[in-house]
């Protein structure tokens, strides 16, 4: 369980946190979401004690990160897997992680065979391709069998391969009953494997749903209706609440079901020549829903910033 | 999906928290399993003994042609002086890089992760580094010594940390006939040195002046930890440090002399002009002796560590 209340961060002028207040339910892999540069990894520093935050407060199981008593037990957590000592064997560098906890030896051995590093323990980590750098960075947080696991942008250029085993990873710790918190700026990483999310852009905190409930506010969102009496459709449909938006001749209803359009023509005698559900990908609404809040824009087709925080 | 088998062997159970304990031996197994440490290591060996020994051989030869340069010679200070002066520099930068690595690598989030409580990590690596450097400043100034002497054993006025040693305090050049003159190189024929007075050095006296050294190089691991605590970068650290104690006392030759000695008693390299001698009327008059000059290093070394102390506790890792 991990509690965040009000959490602000500044960096000299610039606000990388903002009043950000969340938690995180064990048993689950939470997806901490946002663009580039959102405050995702500075909100996790936060966590783990390597930032003070100027205001507000970061609790592990209630307590303050710095006074854990044994940390790793705790909490496994990679921010970065080059942060690493290159000249140093993988073995070493497990070692004097898991000697900081008073973990046994024998430990860091089990860790290496749990992600596959056996054969290259005593080779220098400098030669290790990413995905290997991962799986050590994996190994390190899973020295303390810990309860709560967090990882920043674990697939992150990532082959197909790799990304499959880090989400497998994921779901069967959660599955175990361990807190897993993973951000990544890409929703279709989460689709898979966050059964929570937590939506955050310019550091402020956008969404917190449960991942089901993410889907059914993006789904249906829009209806297309092509009709050659605009007009009156737009009139009859506004007068129920809905909002529409005309697109290349088509009209997109917003806020009403494709049946109750379809009632509503009937009814006023509307004429439809199509009247089609869009269905909005998880990747689209998640866009849409950090559109005003993207840090740098290079303009995403597709992406309007017709919902903003109303959620 | 096949589901990964992440269960492990479960842990003993844990009573107290992390603390120096697992910090020191976490250390130890950071600074020995990298080989920049074996590398400087050796360097430091190398240069302190083969510069030293290079030193000693060479007075010795010199010996030879002027005989009355063995008047008022110390000894113990010609074998060790490659090892002060050149040697210091190679632990500064084993001492930077101690601190420095890990924050170029990265490798200090990690650190700071798994045991958050900074004045623990603090704590332990700069055990950890005094410990490791004093044992081998010790290992090194001792061979040093002993091959230095060893090279000046024939000159008849090598130190010795077994026996009481008797050096010739004054040298004169007498030719019949002539007076006294000089002891210049290549004495006219009939002439000869007369060595005049002595100098008694004692055993122990050689002793403190190896290990003097020693915790002068010791005291410089520590003042360059400092630095690298402070500044964070590898190359900046070190160039501070040789600027501290290498640059700043050459350019500080340049000051007036009558006040430049109220200055240089309170620069940290100070304290290797006085630790190394063994015979007392060679120490620089102008310099506080041995045990006071090596406390002003070790109060520039406490106040950079104390300082590093602060901004590593206080900074965002």
């Amino acid at each position: 369980m991990i509690e965040v209340r009000g959490l602000t961060k500044r960096y000299g002028d610039k606000t990388a946190v903002d009043g950000l207040t969340f938690a995180i339910e064990p048993g689950m892999v939470t997806g901490f979401l946002g663009p580039n540069g959102a405050g995702k990894t500075t909100t996790m520093r936060c966590i783990l004690g390597l930032d003070y935050p100027d205001a507000g407060t970061v609790a592990v199981d209630g307590h303050d990160y710095h006074e854990l008593g044994y940390p790793m037990r705790e909490v496994g957590a990679l921010l970065d897997a080059k942060a690493v000592h290159g000249g140093r064997s993988a073995y070493n560098h497990l070692l004097c992680l898991a000697q900081t906890n008073n973990l046994p030896k024998s430990r860091v051995g089990e860790v290496l065979e749990l992600v596959g590093l056996s054969e290259v323990a005593k080779k220098r980590s400098k030669g290790f391709s990413l995905g290997m750098s991962q799986r050590l960075g994996i190994a390190a947080t899973m020295l303390g069998d810990p309860k709560v696991l967090m990882f920043d942008e674990p697939v992150n250029g990532l082959d197909p391969e790799g990304i499959l085993w880090i989400r497998n990873l994921m779901k069967s710790l959660a599955a175990e009953g361990r807190t897993v918190f993973v951000s990544s700026h890409l929703m279709s990483e989460m689709e898979y494997t966050a059964d929570h999310l937590i939506v955050i852009g310019r550091g402020k905190l956008i969404a917190d749903c449960s991942m089901s409930d993410f889907i059914a506010r993006s789904s249906g969102a829009a209806v297309r209706v092509r009709t050659p009496m605009a007009d009156e459709l737009i009139k009859a449909v506004t007068a129920e609440g809905a909002t529409t938006a005309t697109d290349d001749g088509a009209i997109e209803v917003r806020g009403m079901t494709a049946e109750a359009v379809g009632d509503i023509a009937f009814e006023q005698g509307i004429r439809l020549h199509e009247l089609t559900m869009v269905h909005a990908s998880l990747e689209e609404a998640f866009m849409e829903l950090t559109a005003s809040s993207v840090e740098y824009h290079a303009g995403i087709p597709g992406a309007q910033a017709t919902i903003e925080s109303g959620v | 999906m096949t589901a990964l088998d992440t269960r492990l062997s479960p842990l003993p159970p844990a009573t107290g928290r992390a603390g120096l304990r697992g910090a020191i031996a976490s250390e130890w197994t950071k600074i020995r399993s990298v080989r920049s440490t074996y590398w400087t290591l050796a360097a430091l060996l190398v240069v302190s003994v083969g510069i030293g020994a290079a030193i000693a051989g060479g007075t010795d030869a010199n010996f030879s042609h002027n005989l009355g340069n063995k008047a008022g010679f110390d000894a113990t200070q010609t074998s060790l002086i490659a090892f002060f002066e050149i040697g210091q520099l190679i632990i500064a930068v084993i001492a930077a890089l101690a601190i420095t690595s890990e924050y170029s690598t990265g490798m200090m989030r990690t650190s700071l992760t798994a045991q958050p409580r900074r004045g623990t990590v603090y704590a332990a690596k700069a055990i950890v580094l005094t410990s490791l450097t004093l044992i081998v400043s010790l290992v090194t100034a001792f061979i040093a010594f002993f091959v230095g002497q060893a090279l000046l054993s024939s000159s008849g006025v090598s130190a010795s940390l077994f026996h009481t040693v008797t050096i010739p305090q004054n040298a004169n050049v007498t030719c019949p006939g002539k007076g006294l003159g000089g002891g210049g190189p290549g004495l006219p024929p009939g002439c000869k040195v007369v060595f005049s007075g002595s100098y008694v050095i004692h055993p122990s006296t050689v002793l403190m002046a190896i290990i003097g050294c020693a915790l002068f190089v010791t005291l410089v691991a520590l003042i360059a930890f400092g630095i690298g605590a402070l500044v964070r970068h590898t190359a900046a650290a070190i160039a501070i440090a040789i600027a501290a104690l290498f640059i700043i006392p050459v350019l500080e030759q340049a000051l007036p002399s009558q006040w430049r000695w109220d200055i240089m008693r309170f620069l940290p390299d100070a304290a290797n002009q006085v630790v190394s001698v063994t015979i007392g009327a060679n120490a620089n008059q102008h310099l506080w002796s041995a045990w006071p000059q090596l406390g002003v290093t070790a109060l520039w070394a406490a106040a950079l560590v104390a300082a590093g102390a602060y901004l590593f506790r206080k900074r965002d890792a």
